[in-house]
């Protein structure tokens, strides 16, 4: 069974086509990355999976529930998280704040309990702690538990954002441009982190990249965006090998 | 005090067995984990070594194999030496740090035959030398993280099954495990500890039970722990500095070791525990008082005023302190108002306030240095040793540190200066010899005294004084005598120069190579609005070349000989590094080898008419590629040398 189904997806803007009748199908436990030149419409894709933006035409489908027309955080409760590609954290909090942030969903208890930190409300508090503190450990930012993250540099505020949405227990990630403006050891650690998320946290990675070597390394499958539409699709090796993806990379012979 | 005589009758893991006697339910070990300190008493600590050592010897170890342990410092390393203890095996630490095929020739030579690893970057690089290393039948590790592709593999064992093989082998045979733990013998060897190396590859030191509970038993004699006494274990286990702690000291006292939850984390977990006393290289020490200074920098203009006063006042009470005596009251008086209004807190804000004493050791330190933590408040003391003797024989008792010295031997330790003037040892925690070295060990241990390859001599009080290492030293043209390291320790007081090399041997004037601290001289550079880039641009700044001549200038002042005063210095475009081979994995200089690397910098210094120098430096990153910047180096000359 499909994790997520994108059919016949099209979204503009006026006059502009940011998408064309995209059509994906992203299977479970995969890494799939979404490959383009600039403005080619990768990060429009993700708009509309996480419901920032919501579809002209088409639909989309997460385990056979429409979310086409679903706001963010009702598709955040599905289990869909996101790493923005320009980061979204609270630079004036700390790391562990940020990410017992990110459970606020998971803080079902009320007022009085709040109020006394009896019960439920104590209770619910070490657990998220708990589990935010396994994210931390994963994603080996021990160092920074109480640092701000606008003192932060930007490789480690990168590995927040990451942080922060594998916080909310993801069964798909959507990863915006995760290695953009790193060097090469920040790179590594990444792409270590994001194998590993897939592994060992058994999570479905949608991954959207301009490092090809690093898509082809790593990619169960790919797709390739130009101008809006899937110009190809299927494993790094055919993906390689398709005429069109060389044109719309290099340039025609 | 425990009557210490029955200790040294133990083996470590019988002595493990005393304490949970002793004291069952007492915390032990301390795990920072997930955010939290997990502790373990004695007597777990006790269930995890039986679980590792029956273990093991399901999976095949036998009586004097040898077990290599490639780790950051976490209780499973204590579990496995100590478990190999058990069945009459021995323990290896490698360095965290060692490349693949470093480690490939110490497995080979020490025999080693498993491996303890905690995590996968340390898997791997055993995977790479697979071939090479046939002997090795097992890689234990800790973290399955990142262990998924291998976990088909028997090679690979998971800590977790060594346990459950353990408990086991216990069930079926209760009476096993003690009877092992019975078999010891105190002069059984049990670990073999790595000399730092600073000449050629590193010797395997054996090292027996006796020779370790001994120093720990000796070194309490004249500084007394509690058995509440706190520790943090951040030192490299494949160091003696960390070994005699975790076998020697923590046995024979019973204190709590507390390991952090990352080398990175390492400092700010210090500041959790506040440990009672603590070890480390000269490094650490001048690295956190360069932290300090900057601290003070960057605080308000009150806190300043208070500190630049009172340190002082601190400095002056604190050469009483060192030296016994009593202070005239006035002077105790604004001591006590310093500790109180500005040291006190200063000091709780490094994770210090509880310690009553630290030790250095491993390279010598600025007596500047000494007197800078004595002032603060901070007990800091010398202590002097090899890895041979587990590496402490001689420190400062309290009442009595004096800088230039590295005190008195420990009880039980006698002392002699050969007619060489090498620093010549004796005691119950020498050393019976390197690993299958026979030639080695009897130039080491000739004539039944340790040779610790050290100059020195025993001064009017009885102190030992280290002056360097007996091939170490150097003569200039005239054959006056001088010491690169003592030296370069005085250059290295100033918080702007991070490291120094000194050249003169056989030379008309001592000249030197300087590194700038990145930080300090950083910060110093942005609060003049000096602009700069990279490291290398920082360096090759006039502004910064004339900060540092002042601090020559004023070193060449308090020079005590004229032909120690430094005549030319460059300040070298790169830092010394250890991945670069240029120091030791304890943080030493590879003169050698620094000397070979930088052979046209050297000339440059000792050919007056060079001013400026054209240089090419290489720079291998660390997925092992290289580029090359090209860069002019400076060379500058001291006026009145």
């Amino acid at each position: 069974m499909e994790h997520l189904i994108v059919s016949d997806v099209t979204l503009s803007f006026g006059g502009l086509k940011a998408l064309s009748q995209v059509n994906m199908e992203i299977e479970p436990g995969l890494i799939t990355s979404i490959i383009g030149p600039n403005g080619a419409g990768k990060t429009s894709m993700l708009n509309c999976v996480s419901g920032f933006y919501h579809p002209t035409k088409g639909d989309i489908f997460y385990k056979e529930k429409k979310l086409t027309h679903a706001s963010p955080h009702q598709i955040s409760n599905m289990g869909i998280a996101r790493a923005f590609q320009n980061l979204e954290l609270f630079s004036g909090l700390s790391v562990l704040d940020n990410l017992l942030l990110a459970r606020h969903q998971n803080l079902n208890y009320n007022f009085f309990q709040a109020l006394l930190f009896f019960g439920k409300a104590s209770r619910v508090e070490s657990e998220n702690r708990a589990y935010v503190e396994g994210v931390i450990d994963f994603m080996e930012l021990e160092p920074y538990r109480k640092s701000l993250v606008g003192n932060l540099s930007y490789g480690v505020q990168k590995k927040v954002e990451v942080a922060r949405a594998l916080t909310l227990a993801p069964e798909l990630l959507l990863l915006d441009e995760p290695m953009a403006g790193m060097n090469i050891e920040e790179k590594e650690d990444i792409v270590r982190f994001v194998m590993d998320i897939q592994k060992e946290r058994g999570v479905t990675v949608v991954l959207v990249e301009h490092d090809l070597g690093v898509v082809m390394d790593i990619s169960d499958r790919i797709y390739v965006l130009d101008f809006g539409e899937v110009i190809g699709s299927g494993t790094p090796q055919e993906v390689s090998e398709n005429p069109k993806v060389i044109e719309a990379y290099i340039g025609e012979e | 005090m425990d009557n210490t005589d029955q200790l040294l009758k133990y083996t470590i893991p019988q002595l493990l067995r005393w304490r949970v006697g002793v004291s069952p339910k007492k915390t032990a070990l301390k795990e920072k984990e997930f955010g939290i300190w997990n502790s373990y008493t004695w007597a777990e600590y006790y269930d995890y070594v039986r679980k590792t050592a029956l273990g093991l010897q399901e999976l095949g170890m036998a009586e004097s194999e040898t077990i290599g342990i490639i780790s950051d410092n976490i209780p499973e390393v204590l579990f496995s030496a100590i478990g190999a203890h058990c069945l009459g095996a021995i323990s290896a630490g490698i360095y965290q740090t060692s490349m693949p095929d470093e480690i490939s020739q110490i497995i080979n030579y020490l025999k080693i035959t498993f491996v303890f690893c905690d995590n996968q970057e340390q898997v791997d690089k055993l995977i790479e030398i697979r071939d090479q290393v046939p002997n090795v039948k097992k890689v234990i590790f800790e973290d399955p993280r990142g262990m998924r592709d291998y976990m088909s593999d028997d090679w690979f064992v998971a800590i977790e099954d060594v346990y459950k093989l353990g408990q086991e082998s216990h069930e079926q045979d209760p009476e096993l495990f003690e009877s092992l733990v019975d078999k010891g013998q105190p002069d059984d060897v049990c670990h073999l500890c790595l000399t730092s190396g600073t000449t050629g590859l590193p010797k395997g030191t054996m090292l027996t039970h006796k020779n370790y509970i001994n120093m720990g038993v000796q070194i309490t004699q004249v500084d007394h722990l509690e058995s509440t006494d706190e520790y943090v274990s951040f030192l490299p286990f494949a160091w003696i500095g960390e070994q005699m702690n975790s076998f020697g000291v923590a046995m024979a006292t019973g204190i709590t070791l507390n390991f952090p939850e990352s080398v990175e984390t390492s400092m700010a977990d210090l500041k959790e525990i506040g440990p009672h006393f603590m070890f480390g290289a000269p490094r650490i020490y001048e690295t956190i008082r360069s932290e300090i200074w900057l601290k003070i920098d960057q605080s308000y203009w009150l806190n300043k005023l208070l500190y630049n006063y009172f340190i002082k006042v601190g400095e002056k009470a604190a050469n009483y302190r060192m030296q016994g005596e009593s202070m005239p009251f006035g002077l105790r008086i604004k001591a006590w108002l310093g500790k109180q209004l500005i040291f006190r807190p200063l000091i709780n804000q490094i994770g210090f306030l509880r310690l009553r004493r630290a030790y250095t050791g491993g390279a010598a330190l600025g007596p500047e240095l000494f007197t800078f933590y004595q002032a603060i408040g901070v007990n800091l003391k010398q202590i002097y040793g090899q890895t041979e003797i587990v590496g402490i024989a001689y420190m400062h008792r309290d009442g009595d540190v004096r800088s230039d010295t590295v005190g008195k031997p420990l009880p039980g330790t006698e002392c002699k200066i050969s007619d060489e003037g090498e620093i010549l040892s004796k005691s119950d925690s020498v050393t019976p010899g390197y690993f299958e070295l026979p030639e080695k060990t009897e130039e080491l241990l000739e004539g039944g005294w340790l040779h610790s390859g050290d100059a020195g001599y025993i001064d009017d009080n009885g102190h030992l004084v280290v002056i360097d290492r007996v091939s170490d030293v150097m003569h200039n043209k005239k054959d006056e005598m001088f010491s690169p390291m003592f030296l370069e320790n005085k250059l290295k007081f100033s918080p702007y120069i991070k490291e120094a090399v000194i050249y003169g041997n056989k030379e008309d004037f001592v000249g030197c190579l300087i590194n700038v601290d990145p930080i300090v001289v950083g910060k110093w550079a942005e609060d003049r609005g000096v602009s700069y880039t990279t490291y290398m641009d920082l360096s090759s700044k006039p502004e910064i070349a004339d900060l540092i001549m002042e601090q020559i200038i004023d070193v060449n002042e308090r020079a005590e000989k004229e032909h120690f005063k430094i005549k030319r210095f460059a300040l070298l475009y790169k830092l010394l590094d250890v991945d670069d081979g240029e120091l030791t994995k304890t943080g030493k200089i590879r003169r050698k080898f620094v000397q070979e690397k930088y052979q046209n910098l050297y000339e440059g210094l000792y050919n007056k008419d060079t001013d400026n120098m054209e240089v090419e430096a290489l720079y291998k990153y660390q997925d092992g590629q290289s580029t090359t910047v090209k860069t002019s180096i400076k060379f500058y000359t001291m006026k009145g040398v």
